[in-house]
């Protein structure tokens, strides 16, 4: 018996978040109880740098190995990368908040970590099992996150349903995967193209029905319409530096698994799917974008926002080009920064038992904490993709790609739905400047590590805008071979 | 070494930024120094990369320096990149140079302004934007260049807004630029289109140029044509000129730099950095030619009128950059970017020395309420009178070299025209008669002053009247770096930008030859000829700049009644001429008054009702979709997970009729 090749350095990352998970845990176990836990965060973040130090050598060599479950390629590499910085910037606005709300507890950060493991298992697995494990393991660590804030009925409930959601579309996902495994007898994503390339599988109702649970179960992770009901009540709920790692680290996450498998394994299908997502991407746009601006809350406005961005990126995937792909994962990184970034201010606006998350709350306060609504108004304006900012890039990309493979209304939609979102994303910056404040919000603390947080994001949404061409080129260097 | 020539802009940038920024917090002091310094180190590397540029024979004086990608969006590609050649580099020199001295000089007369810390940011941004303009080495990072020039002298005409004329002055310069913008951008977007059209995608200086020969005449013409109406916006020629005279609103200084020595010039700059596009279309060179010579004369007989030193000094500076375009428009290149720069210097420095007549007068414009300044500010009025003799074209300053060249090449050129020559020469005069009205009414005479001002005349301090005194000198000795040859020089100015202006492009040289041909077979004597007719001119235009200079003298020293008798033996004429032919109002009503009324029955009626109606209607429409789908969201569990199934159900279906109809 031949043993598999074993390369650890392809897995490098994955085995540091790993380990440093675990140094994380031990670290709060054999600590005082009493002492604050502000070096488990130093801790994590540096196991983030140093795996971050062990993917970029990867970067170019486009190696695989495990037979086949596993690829380090430029694809995946560039998401791991996007994770990394999320969960970078996720656990600086997590030292102070944590602290803050009562929930820095050595689990929260090596679940942080954890989950990132498994959204690098998501991004670099290249068999249906390893996707599966890795997206079970990000899962996970996130509705136990997600339920961090045990005293709040809120989160506990946000937990629960998105636990039981997530249950049910894994159960979806599964069965896609048994029908798929079923109909072609392997479970590699290029074996499977290659099967149902030789025996012209296209009108097999097993593949067929595969596809849309498929769909269904990767759907749900990306929030897109109509497996997108969840999202609302657990981003609210969830503690909000969990919410952002969700809107950007998770859905990355689907994203990436979601074109793998598909461009990977089922491009036979194309025309089939490509209809699906058409619709869904308008869906999910317009749905998003239609009931944000009837929201009160700005973690739930958030929320829709994000369910509107999945749609503008299903907009590329539906364009399924070079353009189109570099660009999701153009989008996914500025997406990463500016929301990280807003929710940054989100936190920052609250304090212990009062999280100021109205958005009637926001009112006047661009005179009393103007740097702060500075920044809100620059995520904001991002995310409505006003230049010169990274969103606007993005979706230029995003459209632009929709475009030149002749999806007009694809693309005309998307627009129209981008002017609407400036409603919304406006109407906070309204508030913060031209109204009075209806309440005292005193007695803000900025804790060093979000400022640091609010900077990084600040500077990477300016740099994605103002300097595109650098991670474009990258993007595009890295979907060689992809496609 | 040509690598650090990022360094040119980034220094006013860095000034900009800290001024802008932190002005407040270093103080007055540090802000003297930062902006100043900004400008000197720009200034240094200048000469630096110049000297440099000299050091290498000259067709190899070129040198690119890509900065960073900055847009690339499909074939398209541009890039945020600084190009040095001879054109470049000497207008960067002009620009730091000259911005330099007026910088040091707006210490001094800027000193009491509550505005001091905004002032110097934004005239270093404005240093910035203009070193963009001249160092770019493509079309939009220009443009760039172009807008951020105009966004700075909008701001610093309106620079004192609570006056009601200054931040109208402030609109009208900005709205009339936009006019002229606008050609610019049609021009800038056919260019590209039709080079696209070849495959070449690409706004790039030296791509463009290579590949114009593919363009038809037609297309060259039209893109030239629109590209010069930008031109007549920047650079306040007709019929765009109007905003220039209301732009002397803003400080003295910023007049001195931004509208009299460099941003105005950008227009000339950008024709004769189009050299190779408008050698292609002679219908673009002529109109640039006329309109040029047009303005030149028209706005020279506005002067004549003027009571205001400034706006003289205003409608010389248009009168002036008619030259330029007339020097463009024949094809001589070098000579207009030669009277460019030597405009920079004696025109700079006839403003700053207004402004220091206005510093020693408290303020006071009207030269009905000055006379014999002469003895009590003499710096002033020795350097003053310098920049007079040297626009007055008085042989051995710079001025007579450089204005001598142009009236040479309209004459000569073979884009030349005799008429052309007579209008400039003409206008020539009556430059030096209204320059030395304005010098007469200044500075000699008897005093008319405001007793009330009259006891506290003073020089300005040091720090305005070195500025004064450098200038002074480069308003001399400027010329002699171009020389003609008919006078025994070597004209190396020409020489210097022969690689990028001169005898580069076939059409040209061939037509020039041609005429040489002519007038070989003509004459006779060959050259010897040509030089004489040369010397001939020269002395005509001479004569008529002293005539012009004699009336002068006999109007306002002389006979000081006589201008008076004449005002009212023709009192029509002017009328006219005072109220500058009444063009504003003919604007105001042409223009201003149909476009408001247009506007205003477009907002009550369509605005309002349509649009308005349209966009809120959909915004209820919308809002209601929005509230009414809010309700969806139960937060009930099953409800969530059926929405799931019912959403797989349909993508079933879906599919089932899709392969079952395909």
């Amino acid at each position: 018996m031949k043993l598999p090749e074993i390369d650890l350095y392809l897995i490098a990352p994955e085995i540091i978040l790993t380990a440093f998970g675990f140094l994380v845990l031990l670290a709060d176990v054999f600590s005082p109880r009493t002492e604050k836990k502000g070096y488990l965060g130093i801790l994590s973040l540096i196991g983030i740098v140093v795996a971050f130090f062990y993917t970029l050598p990867l970067i170019g060599s486009g190696k695989s190995g495990f037979e086949g479950m596993f690829t380090a390629d430029g694809f995946a590499l560039f998401l791991k990368v996007t994770f990394l910085i999320i969960a970078f910037i996720t656990i600086l606005i997590s030292m102070g908040y944590a602290e803050r709300e009562g929930i820095a507890f050595g689990e929260y950060y090596a679940l942080i970590l954890f989950s990132t493991l498994g959204m690098s298992l998501m991004a670099s697995g290249t068999h249906l099992i390893t996707i599966f494990l890795g997206l079970e393991t990000m899962s996970i660590a996130i509705y136990v996150l997600a339920g961090m804030l045990r005293e709040d009925r809120r989160s506990v409930e946000s937990a629960f349903k998105y636990f039981l959601l997530g249950a049910f579309a894994t159960g979806f996902l599964l069965y896609g995967i048994a029908l798929l495994y079923g109909a072609t007898g392997s479970l590699q994503l290029k074996e499977i193209a290659t099967y149902i390339a030789s025996k012209n599988l296209l009108r097999n109702p097993m593949l067929m029905i595969s596809l849309v649970f498929l769909t269904i179960g990767f759907g749900f992770k990306i929030a897109s319409v109509p497996f997108h009901m969840w999202t609302p009540d657990v981003y609210e709920g969830a503690p909000t530096s969990i919410t952002a790692f969700m809107a950007t680290g998770v859905k990355a996450a689907g994203f990436a698994a979601l074109i793998r498998v598909f461009f990977t394994a089922l491009p036979q299908f194309r025309p089939d799917w490509t209809s699906i997502m058409w619709l869904i991407s308008v869906a999910t746009m317009t749905v998003g974008n239609i009931v944000a601006i009837s929201q009160s809350n700005i973690k739930r406005m958030l929320a829709y926002s994000s369910i509107a961005h999945a749609g503008y990126i299903l907009v590329a995937f539906v364009a399924g080009n070079d353009i189109g792909i570099s660009g999701i994962l153009f989008y996914l990184m500025a997406y990463a920064f500016m929301n990280l970034g807003a929710f940054t201010c989100v936190i920052l606006l609250g304090k212990k038992g009062e999280e100021n998350t109205l958005i009637t709350d926001y009112s006047g306060i661009g005179f009393k904490y103007p740097l702060l609504a500075a920044s809100m108004t620059v995520f904001l304006l991002s995310m409505a993709g006003i230049p010169p900012l990274g969103g606007f890039m993005a979706k230029v990309y995003v459209f632009s790609a929709a475009v030149k493979e002749k999806f007009y209304w694809l693309a005309i939609l998307g627009v129209l739905n981008s002017a609407v979102s400036v409603y919304y994303y406006l109407r906070v910056t309204v508030l913060m400047y031209f109204r009075e404040p209806q309440r005292e919000i005193t007695g803000l603390q900025f804790s060093p590590a979000s400022v640091l947080a609010l900077i990084i994001a600040l500077i990477g949404t300016f740099y994605m805008g103002l300097f595109p061409a650098n991670v474009l080129s990258f993007a595009q260097k890295s979907i060689v071979g992809l496609m | 070494m040509f690598d650090i020539v990022w360094l040119v802009p980034l220094f006013p940038a860095i000034g900009f930024i800290l001024n802008g920024l932190f002005g407040r917090a270093l103080g007055k002091k540090a802000v003297s120094w930062i902006g100043p310094s900004a400008i000197g180190l720009a200034f240094l590397t200048s000469i630096l990369i110049f000297f440099e540029l000299l050091k290498k024979p000259p067709s190899e004086r070129f040198f690119e320096r890509i900065i960073f990608d900055w847009v690339v969006s499909g074939s398209f590609h541009t890039v945020i990149g600084y190009q040095i050649d001879p054109l470049s580099i000497l207008m960067a020199l002009v620009v730091t140079g000259v911005s330099f001295f007026i910088h040091i000089y707006s210490v001094g007369y800027m000193h009491e302004d509550p505005g001091y810390i905004r002032y110097f940011a934004y005239l270093n941004l404005f240093v910035f934007m203009m070193l963009n303009l001249v160092l770019a080495n493509n079309f939009l990072l220009m443009f760039v260049g172009w807008e951020g020039v105009g966004l700075c002298s909008y701001l610093l005409i309106g620079f004192w807004f609570e006056k009601d004329s200054a931040s109208n002055a402030g609109k009208k310069a900005f709205v009339v630029n936009r006019v002229g913008d606008f050609g610019f951008l049609l021009g800038m977007f056919l260019l590209f289109t039709s080079l696209g059209k070849h495959g070449i995608w690409t706004l790039d200086f030296t791509e463009v140029f290579a590949n114009a020969n593919k363009l038809d005449t037609v297309t060259v013409t039209a893109i030239t044509i629109l590209l010069f109406i930008g031109a007549c916006g920047k650079s306040a020629q007709i019929p765009l000129y109007v905003w220039l005279p209301d732009a002397m609103e803003g400080p003295t200084p910023v007049s001195s730099l931004i509208h009299a020595a460099t941003m105005v010039t950008a227009g000339v700059y950008m024709v004769a950095r189009c050299n190779v596009l408008y050698s292609m279309a002679p219908l673009s060179m002529a109109i640039v030619a006329v309109i040029g010579v047009a303005t030149a004369i028209f706005t020279a007989s506005i002067g004549f009128c003027q009571n205001d030193i400034k706006k003289v000094l205003a409608y010389s500076t248009i009168s002036q950059l008619g030259y330029m375009f007339l020097g463009v428009g024949v094809g001589a290149y070098s000579a207009g970017i030669f009277h460019l720069m030597t405009h920079a210097f004696f025109k700079g420095l006839l403003f700053l020395g207004a402004g220091s007549v206005m510093h020693a007068l408290s303020g006071e414009l009207d030269m009905r309420k000055m006379g014999a300044l002469r003895k009590k500010i003499p710096i002033t009025f020795w350097t003053f009178f310098i920049a007079t003799l040297a626009i007055a074209g008085i042989p051995g300053l710079s001025g007579f070299f450089s204005k001598d060249e142009i009236l040479w090449q309209a004459f000569s050129s073979p884009h030349g025209h005799f008429v052309l020559w007579l209008v400039a020469a003409v206008a020539a005069g009556m430059t030096a008669f209204y320059m030395f009205r304005a010098v007469f009414l200044t500075f000699f005479g008897e005093s008319r002053v405001d007793p009330h001002v009259a006891h506290h005349i003073h020089e300005s301090p040091r720090i305005m009247t070195i500025p004064l005194i450098i200038l002074a000198i480069l308003s001399v000795i400027g010329g002699y770096v171009g020389v003609p040859h008919v006078l025994g020089g070597a004209n190396h100015i020409h020489e210097f930008l022969a690689p990028v202006v001169g005898g580069s492009e076939p059409g040209k040289s061939h037509a020039a030859l041609s005429f040489v041909a002519q007038a070989w077979a003509s004459g006779g004597e060959n050259g010897g000829h040509s030089a004489a007719l040369e010397l001939l001119m020269m002395v005509i235009s001479v004569v008529i700049a002293l005539i012009g200079i004699g009336f002068a003298y006999l109007f306002y020293i002389k006979n000081p009644t006589l201008p008076k008798l004449l005002a009212e033996r023709w009192k029509g004429l002017y009328r006219l001429v005072y109220n500058k032919y009444y063009v504003d109002e003919i604007y105001q009503v042409l223009f201003v008054n149909s476009l408001k009324k247009l506007g205003v029955g477009l907002w009550r009626g369509f605005d309002d009702f349509v649009i308005d109606g349209t966009v809120n209607g959909i915004a209820i429409l919308i809002g209601w979709i929005s509230s009414v789908m809010r309700r969806v969201q139960t937060g009930l569990v099953q409800n969530y997970a059926f929405s799931m199934i019912v959403g797989g159900l349909i993508l079933l279906v879906y599919y089932l009729l899709r392969t079952i109809f395909y």
